[in-house]
């Protein structure tokens, strides 16, 4: 199928295009940018003037909840979700049901989503036998079944030795490490972040120190055993200067920000919101703040929708019960243009952080409008407002909180392979 | 309507109780008209009397109309109202309500003997079966004027009447 | 973000937690609670303001003195009252608390009291409510038990009328305790002009100057001339989870002995919101002492449950 979209204006940060360019797709690759090729022939030619052309967003956190949560929401309608957040690859974290330790199960689930023929899935597997942090999986098989790395989604490793040996045999291989730093004993039973909120609203507090305490170990341990480490959901502002501290000294990390993360604060609980029940927590503005300028300078690659639905009773209970997590899918977008906006940052250095850092991250050919690419698009009016409500998210999680508010940035055509996925 | 003289009307109030204190005899004034009057007839009535203050705001009819009344103050009557004869004081008597209310307060302290109800005004209107036994000024006024006692800061009584439209 | 204890009158339409609600609905509780106290001297302590309503104590955290308060202050308003015990385990995963409110309501409820081992269960409850009907929020987890803090302040405020000039300590577990917290809310929007908390650092909650106190470790800085004392009860589960070693060390550096009580002014008062434990974190000579109020605290919780329950009915 050849497709021509014309009149868009195309940001593709890895080639540093930022202009007004013509696209080309043919046989589900990228045929040419500006110029048509020779002989080319449009079967479908997509208008997108007024519109910005990107590379399909990457998002390195987005919970299928396939296989074993089909009640909370499915594999058609988050890919759905997917492609109307013009998300075009995604890795999934391994705290499926059962859990994501056995190639068999990886197999499955890649074989399923290819068959939806919508977003490229990028299974993480998990590190250790049903993530109890006792025994290492098979991380060259999973890698083989199609791993991208290894991860303890949010259940951390409470024997260090056993994290050690992971992260060294993981090393052996060059398999990156995704860890959500938080040190499980102080985080326990914690819901919010350990302020002046949570004091009063008497929920019971995550210190800060949770989650510097866990980068420090996971920092020297990496450093140690030589592994690649993706430290998941930053949420605290020490938290970004020891990632700064460790990348000046040249270790090997990366690691990502939680879109909602950019916009909220602890204060943003309220009077018990369920909906900002999150994991990580919110945080104080002071963090918000320097999670923000760790984008800005790089020391944050990636941002990401940590894609979390729920079914609708789950976040009906008092706001520790109520389960945490967002949906994030249809979000990620306007959420970073909206973050873009307000620390007036050029589109094209929002952009990356959804694209081509994410994609470098997982170690995937994605994230750009290279030429010879797989044609993986995504088409948006950075200008049109959308409310956020029930009826607007095909995710069958309807929990976010953002809930009722306007936001900028709609998706009109969503590619993957050089076909139309949404719009 | 010429408003009444307030202080020749408390004079004739005073001279028309004056023969009902008998022994057993105590006086309530219903907050806030009411127990204006009683403070300043106590003195006069010369004796040691019994004396309390009700306020009928956990009484009223129109709870569920109007919600509890802003500011209530709390009922005193410090003596046993079992047995007693009760002089019963209020400023203006209109529908009639208030006393019923107050009336239905009072049996909640205990059985008196009887009950005097003993008014300034009469401004007719009642809505009840219940009518004061002394009235020291009677007239008819419409619904839509409001006869309010009030106090100066030396204490001397006076009446406002209001229309409101 | 609106106020979701206040109607769009900006009357009192849920009591949910003290933060939160002006000065003035603070001071028309507390002054209609002094003429419900008068109703507590006579023969008959009914009167007849909610007749005809229904208040259902919907308990999920089991209290027998709370629940037994506000259930004589429905019936003294002449209230019909249903109590529900509603074990956490039963209704954890059958009937959720917003089944069990909407079956309630089918049965003509007009007022819910709700007692949660969860903080924001009463902020949930009032939320999904039809709009005839009130919450009152008898204690959800550790944020909130607002009864609890008006009668504290109309305790103090009997026998200390001058608020404005007073020193209030507060003695013990502010960590998991939600009478101290509304009773800080309590004195700081009354204007009581210093508000002092005691208790070791494992017991005090993260930034709680921000509510607006001075924290002191030491017990006998900490009472100096200060005329009321608030005590608050330890749970056994404290020791349990390594914030305290023993009741004995707490009592020894925290219980409040009459020795101790003398640093505070001579006249000062000695509160406690029940139940006490005697030789843990006050002595029975004190408790049963000159200075103690704790008895008159109980008979003020049923006026000042009448108040609240009142005035939300008629608004």
């Amino acid at each position: 199928m050849k497709i021509h979209i014309k009149n868009g204006h195309l940001i593709d940060p890895k080639n540093g295009i930022d202009a007004k360019q013509d696209i080309y797709i043919a046989a589900g690759k990228i045929a040419a940018i500006g110029n048509a090729p020779e002989g080319f022939v449009a079967n479908q030619t997509i208008d997108a003037t007024n519109l910005v052309i990107i590379p399909g967003l990457v998002d390195l956190s987005a919970r299928l909840r396939e296989p074993g949560f089909e009640h909370k929401a499915t594999l058609e309608s988050e890919m759905l979700a997917a492609a109307a957040g013009g998300v075009t690859s995604l890795a999934c974290p391994p705290d499926t049901d059962p859990v994501l330790d056995e190639p068999g199960l990886v197999e499955m689930l890649k074989h399923r989503a290819k068959q939806l023929n919508q977003a490229h899935v990028y299974p993480l597997g998990a590190l250790t036998h049903q993530l109890a942090g006792k025994e290492i999986t098979e991380m060259c098989e999973l890698s083989e079944a199609g791993c991208v790395g290894f991860s303890q989604a949010d259940v951390t490793i409470k024997d260090t030795q056993v994290l050690w040996r992971a992260m060294q045999y993981a090393a052996t291989f060059g398999f990156t490490v995704w860890l959500r730093p938080e040190e499980p004993y102080l985080a326990k039973d914690g819901v919010a972040h350990d302020g002046e909120v949570a004091a009063r609203l008497g929920l019971k507090g995550i210190p800060t120190a949770a989650e510097t305490l866990a980068i420090a170990s996971i920092l020297r341990i990496a450093k140690e055993t030589g592994a690649k480490v993706h430290l998941c959901r930053l949420s605290t502002s020490e938290g970004v200067e020891m990632v700064r501290s460790a990348k000046k000294a040249g270790q090997q990390v990366t690691c990502d920000v939680s879109a909602n993360h950019l916009h909220l604060t602890d204060f943003d609980i309220g009077y018990f919101n369920a909906n900002t029940h999150l994991k990580p927590p919110v945080r104080s503005q002071r963090d918000k703040t320097a999670l923000s300028n760790g984008l800005a300078d790089g020391t944050i690659d990636a941002i990401c929708s940590d894609h979390t639905p729920v079914d609708d009773d789950a976040k009906l209970y008092p706001f520790a019960e109520a389960e945490a997590g967002a949906t994030g899918l249809e979000l990620l977008l306007p959420l970073t243009l909206k973050w873009a906006e307000e620390n007036k940052l050029k589109l094209s250095d929002a952009v990356k952080h959804i694209t081509q850092a994410p994609a470098n991250i997982l170690g995937v050919e994605a994230g750009d409008l290279s030429v010879n690419a797989s044609a993986d698009i995504c088409v948006f009016d950075p200008n049109q407002y959308w409310k956020v409500e029930a009826k607007a998210l095909l995710s069958q999680g309807k929990n976010t909180p953002f809930l009722g508010l306007e936001l900028a940035g709609k998706v009109k055509y969503t590619l993957v392979n050089g076909h139309v996925v949404h719009g | 309507m010429n408003l009444p003289n307030a202080e020749i009307l408390f004079e004739t109030l005073a001279e028309r109780i004056k023969p009902l204190i008998k022994a057993n005899t105590a006086i309530v004034g219903i907050h806030s008209g009411g127990a204006w009057l009683a403070e300043r007839l106590l003195p006069l009535l010369g004796h040691d009397l019994e004396h309390g203050i009700l306020d009928v705001s956990f009484y009223r009819d129109d709870f569920n109309e109007r919600g509890l009344h802003r500011e209530t103050k709390p009922s005193q009557i410090p003596f046993d109202v079992q047995d007693k004869h009760i002089l019963l004081i209020d400023d203006v008597f209109y529908t009639g309500r208030t006393i019923r209310a107050a009336m239905n307060e009072l049996f909640d302290y205990g059985r008196p003997a009887s009950i005097t109800l003993a008014v300034l005004v009469n401004r007719g209107g009642r809505e009840l079966p219940i009518a004061p036994q002394i009235s020291t000024f009677d007239t008819a006024l419409a619904d839509t004027q409001n006869l309010q006692l009030l106090r100066h800061e030396n204490g001397t009584f006076y009446f406002t009447l209001e229309e409101n439209t | 973000m609106l106020n979701p204890q206040l109607n769009d009158d900006s009357e009192l339409k849920h009591l949910l937690s003290i933060e939160g609600l002006p000065k003035r609905i603070l001071n028309q509780i507390l002054d209609t609670a002094e003429s419900f106290a008068g109703v507590a001297e006579r023969e008959v302590k009914k009167v007849p303001l909610l007749r005809g309503k229904t208040v259902c104590n919907l308990f999920f955290e089991n209290s027998t003195r709370t629940r037994t308060t506000f259930e004589i202050a429905a019936k003294r308003l002449s209230a019909d009252v249903i109590t529900l015990n509603v074990s956490t385990s039963s209704q954890s995963k059958g009937e959720t608390i917003l089944d069990t409110i909407d079956n309630l309501t089918a049965m003509h409820t007009d007022m819910f009291v709700v007692r949660h081992a969860q903080s924001g269960a009463a902020h949930m409850i009032a939320k999904h409510v039809a709009p005839h009907i009130s919450v009152i929020n008898a204690g959800d987890g550790s944020h909130a038990h607002p009864t609890q803090g008006l009668l504290d302040v109309f305790t103090i405020r009997k026998h200390k009328p001058e608020m404005h000039n007073l020193r209030v300590a507060i003695v013990g577990d502010v960590l998991h305790s939600r009478v101290a917290r509304s009773e800080i809310h309590a004195l700081t929007t009354l204007g009581v002009p210093e508000v002092r908390v005691i208790a070791p650092k494992t017991l005090l909650p993260q930034d709680v100057e921000k509510l607006g106190v001075h924290v002191y470790h030491d017990m006998n800085e900490g009472l100096k001339d200060v005329d009321v004392v608030m005590m608050l009860r330890l749970q056994n589960e404290r020791m349990a989870g390594a914030m305290l070693p023993s009741a004995q060390e707490y009592f020894k550096i925290y219980g409040l002995t009459s020795e101790k009580l003398a640093l505070a002014k001579p006249d000062a008062i000695v509160m406690h919101p029940g139940p006490m434990n005697r030789g843990v974190e006050i002595d029975s000579a004190v408790a049963d002492g000159t200075q103690s109020v704790i008895l008159p605290q109980v008979t003020y919780g049923i006026a000042v449950r009448m108040a609240v329950m009142s005035i939300l009915a008629g608004n």
